[in-house]
Formats: C-alpha cells, sequence, structure tokens
C-alpha cells in the first residue's frame, strides 16, 4: 500500500474502478502521507477524520460510474467550501466558514472527490512565493527553504509532495503556472469563462481562472474536464460546448503550427531558460509540429499593466471587508476608526501594498492616466495574439524566467518578484488558456517548465501538445522526500 | 514621479486603512518604485486604441427576477463577528 500515493489520479481511478483499491485504501495513504509532511506547511486546515468517514461511506455504496470514484483531494484554500473554514491565507478571513460551496469544487465532489483539506496559499492569491500567506511559507518538496511558488503554493507542493493526488489552483497572473513550474508538475489555466467563479475569493474579478495542477497532462485534462462548467451563477461564465478533454487527448500533433514569439528572450534571462526554450522547440519538431517564428509587440508592456488593473480590481473586490458581515473585527473608537484598524491588522504587508496601488491609480484625476490606459494597453496585448493566432494554432514559451528561489529572497524588492510573471501575465490578460508542462532541471537540480499558450476555448489543442510533448521530455521529477523524518 | 507622504495618507484614508508614520514612509518608497516601473506605460501612443472592458465577447444573459434564496438570514449573519440574533451590529454612528 505504501506506493499509493505515488500512483497518478489516472491509475488510481482505474484501481478504484477494478476494485483493486477501495477509496478508504487510497484516502488512508494521502492522509498518512500527509500527516508525515506538516514541515511542508501544505495545509492549512486538514479535514482528515471527515474524509475518511466519506470513504468508508463511499465504500459501502460505491458508485463507479462517476469521474473521480472515492478520490481524496485536497484543494487551495481560496474556494469556498460549505462548513469548512476558508481563509484565503488571510488574517481577516480567519474565522470565515461559508455556508455555500464554489460551483468549481461542487463539481469536483458531484463526480465523486472527497475532500482532504484546505492548502494554503499567498494572502487573497497576491504572491508569486507562498510568502505572502499568514499562515506561513510553504517550503518546496524539491529544496529545503526553497519556495514552491505562488500564490498556489500550498497546492504545488501538495501535488509534487503526493500528499494529494490531483488539486486546483487559481490563476490571476500566474498562480498556477509559475508555482507548476516551479515544483515540476503541470498547471493548466483555462479561457477565461471556462470555470465558473463562484464561490472563489475573488482578487481581480477580469483575469481569475481556477484550473488544476496535476503530476501529468492526462490527469489535468480529467480534471479540467471535471471543473469546466457553464454557470448561471457568474456573470461572466461562458456557455459553450466543452470536450471530453480526457477521452479525447491524443499525442498525434502533426502539422500543428506552433508558434515562437521573439520577445520572449528577456534580457537577462539564465542561459539554462534559453537552452530549455530550445529543447522545447526541438521536441515539438520532433512530434511532427512546426515551428513558426511571430512576434508579440507589445508583451514588455504586460506586466506594468496587469500592475494596474489587478490592484485596480484588488482594491475593489477587498472593500468587503470591513469587519461588519465576516471575518476579523478590531475594536474603535468609532465606525470609521474600526474599519479602519479592521483593515490595517487584518491584511498582511502585500495586500496593503496592493490595494493602495489599486485605490490610488482609481482615485480621482488618475484613472485616465492610469486605469484608461492599462485597458487601451490590455486591448494591443490582446490584437497581438489574434494577429498571431492567424498563422499558428499555439505558441510556446518559457514558463517563468528562472527556476525557484529560496525562501526570503525576493521579498524586500516588490518589482523583482513581479518580475517572475514576466511570461505568464500576458495569457490572463488576453484571457487566454496557458498550459506549463515540466520540461526539464537547471544545474542546481531544481525543475523548469514550459508553457503551451492556445487560442480562446482551445484547452483541448494545448493538452493535446502537452501531451505529445510530455512523451518526449520524459520528465522526471526529482522527490528525496527531504522533509520525511 | 514620486508618491509623497501626504498622499500615502490620503489613499490610505480612501482604502480605510490606517498606516501609521512607519508604515506610509515604506509604503511610499515600494509604491514609488512600482509606480517608477508601470511609467514604461507612458513609451506607447494609444490615443486610438480602444480600451479593452470586457474580455469574454459575449453579452451579459438575463434571466427572470425570481427570488431563489428564501430564509437565509441565518446564513447571511452566521459568520458576523458580533451579532444581535437579526442584525449587523457597528460602533455607534449617531451621537
Amino acid at each position: 500500500m505504501s506506493d499509493i500515493t505515488k500512483q497518478s489520479l489516472t491509475e488510481l481511478v482505474e484501481n478504484v474502478k477494478n476494485k483493486k483499491l477501495s477509496s478508504t485504501d487510497v484516502t488512508k495513504a494521502f492522509i498518512d502521507r500527509s500527516e508525515k509532511s506538516e514541515e511542508l506547511n501544505a495545509y492549512i486546515t486538514n479535514n482528515f477524520t471527515s474524509a475518511l468517514d466519506k470513504a468508508k461511506k463511499f465504500d459501502q455504496k460505491p458508485n463507479l460510474d462517476l469521474k473521480l470514484p472515492g478520490i481524496p483531494m485536497a484543494v487551495k484554500d481560496l474556494f469556498c467550501t460549505k462548513n469548512i473554514k476558508t481563509t484565503a491565507g488571510s488574517k481577516i478571513l480567519n474565522n470565515f466558514v461559508p455556508t455555500y460551496e464554489s460551483t468549481v469544487t461542487e463539481n469536483i465532489w458531484n463526480e465523486g472527490a472527497i475532500l482532504l483539506g484546505k492548502l494554503n496559499c499567498d494572502e487573497f492569491a497576491m504572491g508569486s512565493s507562498n510568502e505572502t500567506s499568514f499562515f506561513g511559507n510553504v517550503q518546496s518538496p524539491i529544496d529545503k527553504n526553497l519556495v514552491p511558488g505562488g500564490s498556489s503554493g500550498g497546492s504545488a507542493s501538495a501535488v509534487a509532495g503526493q500528499l494529494t493526488p490531483v488539486t486546483i489552483g487559481t490563476d490571476t497572473g500566474g498562480s498556477i503556472r509559475q508555482p507548476a513550474s516551479f515544483t515540476g508538475i503541470v498547471g493548466l489555466k483555462p479561457t477565461y469563462g471556462s470555470c465558473s467563479r463562484y464561490g472563489i475569493v475573488a482578487f481581480a474579478s477580469s483575469l481569475d481562472q481556477a484550473g488544476p495542477m496535476a503530476q501529468n497532462v492526462k490527469d489535468c485534462a480529467l480534471l479540467h474536464e471535471v471543473i469546466s462548467s457553464y454557470d448561471p451563477k457568474d456573470s461572466t461564465s461562458i456557455d459553450f460546448k466543452r470536450n471530453h478533454y480526457s477521452k479525447e487527448l491524443t499525442n498525434n500533433i502533426k502539422g500543428k503550427k506552433i508558434g515562437i514569439p521573439k520577445e520572449y528572450r528577456v534580457d537577462g534571462m539564465p542561459k539554462e531558460i534559453e537552452d530549455l526554450w530550445k529543447k522545447g522547440i526541438q521536441y515539438i519538431k520532433d512530434c511532427g509540429a512546426e515551428t513558426v517564428d511571430i512576434s508579440l509587440p507589445n508583451t514588455s508592456y504586460a506586466l506594468p499593466a496587469y500592475y494596474i488593473v489587478a490592484p485596480a480590481e484588488a482594491s475593489s473586490n477587498l472593500a468587503r471587508y470591513d469587519g461588519v458581515k465576516y471575518g476579523f473585527r478590531a475594536k474603535g473608537k468609532n465606525l470609521i476608526d474600526m474599519y479602519e484598524k479592521t483593515r490595517s491588522e487584518g491584511f498582511g504587508a502585500e495586500v496593503q501594498r496592493r490595494i493602495m496601488i489599486g485605490t490610488y491609480v482609481l482615485s480621482s484625476g488618475y484613472y485616465d492616466a492610469y486605469y484608461l490606459k492599462a485597458q487601451k494597453v490590455r486591448k494591443l496585448i490582446k490584437n497581438d495574439f489574434d494577429e498571431a493566432y492567424k498563422k499558428v494554432d499555439a505558441i510556446l514559451t518559457p514558463s517563468t524566467p528562472s527556476s525557484a528561489f529560496k525562501i526570503g529572497e525576493k521579498t524586500n524588492d516588490p518589482v523583482s518578484m513581479y518580475l517572475n510573471d514576466i511570461f505568464t501575465v500576458p495569457v490572463n490578460l488576453a484571457g487566454l488558456p496557458g498550459i506549463s508542462i515540466p520540461a526539464g532541471h537547471d544545474s542546481k537540480g531544481y525543475p523548469l517548465g514550459l508553457q503551451i499558450i492556445g487560442k480562446a476555448f482551445d484547452e483541448q489543442n494545448i493538452l493535446n501538445i502537452a501531451y505529445a510533448m510530455e512523451e518526449k521530455i520524459n520528465f522526471k521529477n526529482k522527490i528525496t522526500d527531504w522533509w520525511i523524518k | 514621479m514620486s508618491i509623497d507622504l501626504k498622499t500615502i495618507k490620503h489613499i490610505s484614508k480612501l482604502a480605510r486603512i490606517s498606516v501609521d508614520e512607519k508604515r506610509a514612509e515604506k509604503l511610499a518608497g515600494d509604491l514609488n518604485s512600482i509606480f517608477d516601473f508601470i511609467e514604461k506605460l507612458n513609451e506607447l501612443k494609444t490615443d486610438n486604441v480602444e480600451p479593452l472592458t470586457s474580455i469574454a465577447e459575449t453579452t451579459l444573459k438575463l434571466r427572470s427576477d425570481e427570488v431563489k434564496s428564501k430564509n437565509i438570514r441565518e446564513q447571511i449573519i452566521k459568520n458576523s463577528p458580533q451579532d444581535n440574533e437579526d442584525y449587523f451590529v457597528v460602533p455607534k454612528v449617531i451621537e
């Protein structure tokens, strides 16, 4: 039974369906490993007792037609889970127990999965290293004192460390793809409107998307198939025909045209990343697809535009935390004093910084200079992609400009932290799907990822390309279990 | 461009976040370095560009105006930091 946690989601589902494993076997194995993995600090809240009860109940009357029959799964603590504490990594929501369930997690439980617990993340998903969480740093299973990336850092750590077979994260500027890249796993940010945002703690509403994180592309496709749905409760959810992503998965990408954008060759990018990208281009060719040099001329403006749009939306979204309706409340002399102290004591430094940026750019006299300007730049970035997609089916880039860094290395310089998302942010601004797959290691043995960006609603295509490349790359994650005594 | 302490105080008032002197200075430094980075956008001419206001190119769907959640007052006030059974309670606002 010791090797249960090493199995992929696809294998676990198959073994449960063939009755080689029970839900209790699988759930016990992941709970056991999670309990031995406290040092990773991947969990904020565990749901182990209830999960085991549910697994036993499942086994008494197993419904094996479901897509995730009795499979235990931990999720990012940004998804509201009914009657289970949901913190968004913040002190201000430390005592918040939702009375409703997010649509995405509801879809997962409806297919038979069982909640293992809630995973650590940067506070309100604002961060690229999981160092802004009120509940402390998350350790990467790759190496001690290495960041797992962020904001879905607990999610990445839990999948790479085999504490959960798969998980879901959210991605506003790279928060699924960057930690996936840092920990040697697969992470998909779906097209905006593919997965419902209902019940997800809001950060920047025009950018936020939930998505799957997994050990391999097939698992990722299966989980995406479960979470993607049209939902009237989210007015930006889009009613389009969704594929059976895992069933339709194919490694035949012959004749596909893959764009290589020259603007992603940024100054100061380590040679290892450049070499990885070149290898990626070779893998594409080995799969019988063709690469085409393309230009996305406004790429370098994406990150500055993002740091207007995302904080502006965040400052509006986070106005709801006022100490009245839910969450933490500080004592104040009067109503205004109570608001100001609650928000000052309840939010961490990075969240306050972003609320301040957002409030400033939306304040009287500055709207045109910042927010309107950023929306225009966003249009230019989207036009760049539209133009490129007249010539190519997908685009290949590195996922991040470097491999994972040490805890504390970038906390004093917000701009250098923000630069981590330079390759992932344009995808969110244009509302496109993007997937990061592990593609190699740097000289320190840390994983490096490649990103495949698709046309809107073309998740099947990028999953197929990722699937074909995965076979050629044959990546092996170096997990030493350093944290298990 | 430079954001001074007076501006920080003004924004913190708008954002309803109390900020002491020490924190204000740190925030001014951080915001200035972030805005230096954002200023790069001024290189771009955007006079004739339409702003992107909605990423999904669909019109909002209409729905009938029906009450779907009934009698959920208890659920709504359940997470209130200070509840008085039926209401949200805040510090006194009328003298």
